[in-house]
C-alpha cells in the first residue's frame, strides 16, 4: 500500500499541489481523474521521485520511499518516449537491465510482454516505425518489463482503441490480481468509470475526494430512482414528497424524499402495469466529479 | 525473482554501452569517420611522397672552361658545349634556363657570368651566390613551417573530433528530452548515473577516434619513411591523445549542461555556440600565434586549449618535464568542477520540457 501525505509543491510562485493525501490499495486499480493542469502528473512525478515534494511524504507500508523502492516502480509517463531508432524488443530488455536485469533474464521479459501485449511480430522494428496504437503498447511495455512492485501510469489508455483497451487491461488487472497497487490516470471517465476499484479526484492541486468507487458513488447519490413501467406514469407528479427530473409516458427519473416514498412510489407502479425498471439512479463519474470539481 | 539493483558503475556502463551502439550502428558516423581518417593518412602519405621525389635539376649550358663551377651542385642539370655561342643559342631557343660562360672583366671578381633570356632564375643565382656560413646554436629546434603545419593538424583534430563529439552527445541528450523518455529513465537510474554514462560512452568513442587518427598518422609517417619527423612527433601525439581525451570529458560535460536546457534538437546551437567558441579559440590561436611564446605557454595551461597548445609546445621543444603533468593536473581539476556543476544543470532542467531553461533556474533546480 502507498500512502501520500499532504504533499506540497509549488514551481516559482504557482503552487501545483496543496496538501494533497491519498491512498493506493494493493492488488486494486486506483482510477485518478482531474482536469488538465489539476496536477496529476505532477503527482506521478512526485511519487516516483522524478521531482521532489516541497513537503509531504509517500510511505509504503508504513516506511518511507527509499531511491531503491523507487526504483522497483513500473512507471508511463503522460508524454510517451522511447528511443524513435531503437528496436522495441531491444530497447525493453535495455530498460530491464538499468533494472538490474541479466541480458537473458531482461530479453526473455521483453519477448514475454510484446506477446502478452500483442505486439507479436513487432518487436524487431523500430519504434518510430510501429503506429501509434503500437507504440502505446510498446510504453505500456517498457513500465511493465522489470516486473515492478508498483505502477503508475500517466493516462495509459489514450490513443487506444477499444480492442487494444482491453488488452492493456487484462494485462493491468492480472498485474493488480498478483497484487500490484496501480495507480492510472485518465480523462476518459467512462473507462475509468468501468476500469477502477479505487478513485482519487483532484482540481486545482487538491484532493477533491478519494475512496473506493461504491462509496463514492453512494456517498454522491442523492435518492433519486428510475422507473420504467407500461403504464401511464401521469400519477407521479401528484405523489407526496416527489420530484420528477424526467418524464416520459411510462418512464420517469425522480428525487424521493425518503425510501418509504420511494417504495409508495413502486407500489403505486405494480398496481398500475408491468414494471419493467425499478432502480436507485447511481450517478455517474462524470456527474460526481462535475459535482466534486464544482464544489 | 528480482534481480538486484545495479551499482552505480553498471548503469555508468550500460547507458554507456547504449550510447556507443547508438553511434556506431548510426551510418553518418561511420562515413565521417571514415572520412577523416582517410583525409589524415591522406595527407600524410601525399606530403611524404612529395618531400621525397628529387626536384629535378634547373638546365643550364656551360662550357668546358665553366664547367667546374657546377659540377658538384645537384641543382643544375648540366649541358656541356663547346663554346660560348653554342651555350647563347641554347639559352635563346628555351632549352637551357641559363647558360654560364667565363668572364674575365677586371670587374667581376667570379671569373663567369650568367647569360639569361631575360631574367636571371633566382635559385640559379642563390646556388651560385656566396653564403655566410651558418652555426645553428639550437639544431634540434624544428623548423617555422614544420611547427605551423603540425599546429594546424593538432588544431584541426581536436576543432573536428572535439565539435563531433560534442554536437552527438548534445543530440543525443535533447533527444532522450524531446522523447520524454529521460522521465522513464530517471525513474530507474541515477540522474548522475545518466549523466556520467553519457560522457564516458561519448569519451570512449573520441578517444578511439582519436587513437585511430594517431595510429594512422604514426603509420603514415613510417610508410613515406619520415622517420626523423616521426621522432620529434611521438610524444607530442601521445600527450596530445592524453589531452584531448581529458579535455573532451571536459567539453562533453559542457555540452551535456548546455543541450539540456532546451527541448527541441532545432534549438541545440543556440545553447551550444559558447561551447563550440571554446572549441575554437585553440585552433584560431594556434594558427596565429604557433610562434609566439607567451601565448602558446598560456595556452598550454589553460583547460580548454591544452589539448593543442602542450604537444605544439614539446613538438616546439624547450618544456620542462613537469610542465605537461601540470597542465593535465589543472585539466583534471576543472573537468571535476565542470562535470559537479554541469550534472547540476542537467538535474535542475531535465524534466522542463517547455522552451529554454534560464542557466540560474536551472542551477537552483538541480540542487
Amino acid at each position: 500500500m502507498l500512502t501520500l501525505s499532504n504533499i506540497n509543491r509549488s514551481f516559482g510562485t504557482r503552487q501545483a499541489l496543496t496538501d494533497v493525501s491519498f491512498t493506493i490499495q494493493d492488488a486494486r486499480m486506483t482510477g485518478f481523474v482531474g482536469g488538465n493542469g489539476a496536477g496529476k502528473t505532477t503527482t506521478m512525478r512526485i511519487i516516483l521521485g522524478v521531482l521532489s515534494a516541497d513537503s509531504g511524504t509517500v510511505t509504503k507500508n508504513g516506511n518511507e520511499l527509499s531511491a531503491a523502492d523507487r526504483r522497483s516502480f513500473g512507471y508511463m509517463p503522460e508524454e510517451r518516449g522511447l528511443y524513435p531508432k531503437m528496436k522495441v524488443e531491444e530497447q525493453l530488455s535495455y530498460l530491464a537491465r538499468l533494472h538490474g536485469y541479466s541480458k537473458s533474464a531482461a530479453t526473455k521479459n521483453a519477448k514475454a510482454l510484446i506477446e502478452e501485449l500483442g505486439l507479436g511480430e513487432r518487436g524487431g522494428d523500430t519504434v518510430e516505425s510501429l503506429s501509434l496504437g503500437n507504440q502505446q503498447r510498446a510504453q505500456i511495455a517498457a513500465a511493465l518489463v522489470h516486473q515492478p512492485d508498483v505502477l503508475i501510469l500517466d493516462e495509459p489508455f489514450s490513443g487506444l482503441d477499444p480492442m487494444a483497451v482491453d488488452v492493456v487491461l487484462n494485462v493491468l488487472k492480472e498485474r493488480a490480481n498478483q497484487g500490484v497497487p496501480v495507480l492510472f490516470s485518465s480523462h476518459q471517465l467512462d473507462v475509468v468509470e468501468r476500469l477502477c476499484d479505487d478513485l482519487v479526484i483532484i482540481a486545482g492541486g487538491q484532493i477533491r475526494a478519494s475512496g473506493s468507487r461504491e462509496e463514492l458513488q453512494d456517498s454522491h447519490s442523492t435518492n433519486r430512482y428510475e422507473l420504467d413501467h407500461t403504464g401511464d406514469a401521469g400519477w407521479i407528479r401528484e405523489m407526496p414528497g416527489v420530484s420528477v427530473i424526467e418524464f416520459d409516458s411510462g418512464y420517469a427519473l425522480f428525487d424521493a424524499d425518503t425510501d418509504a416514498t420511494a417504495q409508495a412510489v413502486l407500489n403505486r407502479a405494480i398496481s398500475g402495469g408491468t414494471v419493467r425498471t425499478f432502480a436507485p439512479k447511481r450517478p455517474t463519474l462524470a456527474q460526481i466529479f462535475r459535482e466534486v470539481v464544482a464544489a | 525473482m528480482k534481480p538486484a539493483a545495479p551499482t552505480l558503475a553498471q548503469s555508468v556502463w550500460l547507458i554507456a554501452e547504449r550510447e556507443i551502439t547508438a553511434r556506431i550502428r548510426s551510418k553518418a558516423f561511420l562515413i565521417s569517420t571514415g572520412v577523416l581518417c582517410a583525409l589524415i593518412l591522406g595527407s600524410i602519405l601525399v606530403s611524404g611522397f612529395m618531400s621525397q621525389s628529387e626536384p629535378s635539376g634547373t638546365a643550364v649550358a656551360v662550357t668546358s672552361a665553366t664547367e667546374s663551377y657546377v659540377k658538384d651542385s645537384k641543382a643544375f642539370d648540366v649541358t656541356v658545349v663547346d663554346s660560348v655561342d653554342a651555350a647563347k643559342k641554347l639559352v635563346t631557343d628555351g632549352d637551357v634556363e641559363a647558360a654560364l660562360v667565363p668572364d674575365d672583366s677586371a670587374t667581376n671578381p667570379l671569373g663567369f657570368k650568367l647569360l639569361v633570356d631575360t631574367d636571371a632564375p633566382s635559385e640559379i643565382v642563390s646556388a651560385l651566390s656566396v653564403s655566410p656560413p651558418v652555426d645553428a646554436l639550437n639544431p634540434d629546434a624544428a623548423p617555422w613551417l614544420l611547427i605551423y603545419f603540425v599546429s594546424i593538424a593538432f588544431g584541426i583534430i581536436f576543432m573536428i573530433s572535439a565539435s563531433t563529439f560534442g554536437t552527438v552527445i548534445a543530440q543525443s541528450v535533447v533527444e532522450e528530452k524531446q522523447t520524454r523518455i529521460v522521465e522513464i529513465l530517471m525513474s530507474a537510474v541515477p540522474v548522475r548515473a545518466m549523466l556520467t554514462g553519457k560522457i564516458v560512452g561519448n569519451s570512449i568513442l573520441a578517444f578511439a577516434q582519436i587513437a585511430v587518427i594517431a595510429a594512422l598518422s604514426v603509420m603514415g609517417l613510417t610508410i613515406t619513411g619520415q622517420t626523423e619527423l616521426l621522432d620529434a612527433l611521438g610524444a607530442p601525439i601521445v600527450w596530445f591523445v592524453i589531452f584531448f581525451t581529458l579535455g573532451f570529458v571536459l567539453l562533453a560535460a559542457m555540452y551535456a549542461a548546455a543541450a539540456s536546457m532546451v527541448s527541441r534538437v532545432e534549438d541545440i546551437g543556440s545553447v551550444t555556440t559558447p561551447v563550440m567558441m571554446l572549441i575554437m579559440i585553440p585552433y584560431v590561436l594556434v594558427i596565429a600565434f604557433n610562434d609566439n611564446d607567451l601565448v602558446m605557454t598560456i595556452m598550454s595551461y589553460v583547460p580548454f586549449s591544452a589539448a593543442v597548445g602542450m604537444p605544439v609546445r614539446l613538438f616546439i621543444g624547450g618544456v620542462e618535464w613537469w610542465e605537461p603533468l601540470l597542465s593535465l593536473l589543472i585539466l583534471v581539476l576543472s573537468t571535476t568542477g565542470v562535470i559537479a556543476i554541469g550534472s547540476r544543470i542537467y538535474r535542475g532542467s531535465l524534466l522542463r520540457t517547455s522552451g529554454k531553461v534560464k542557466l540560474s533556474e536551472a542551477l537552483a533546480a538541480g540542487k
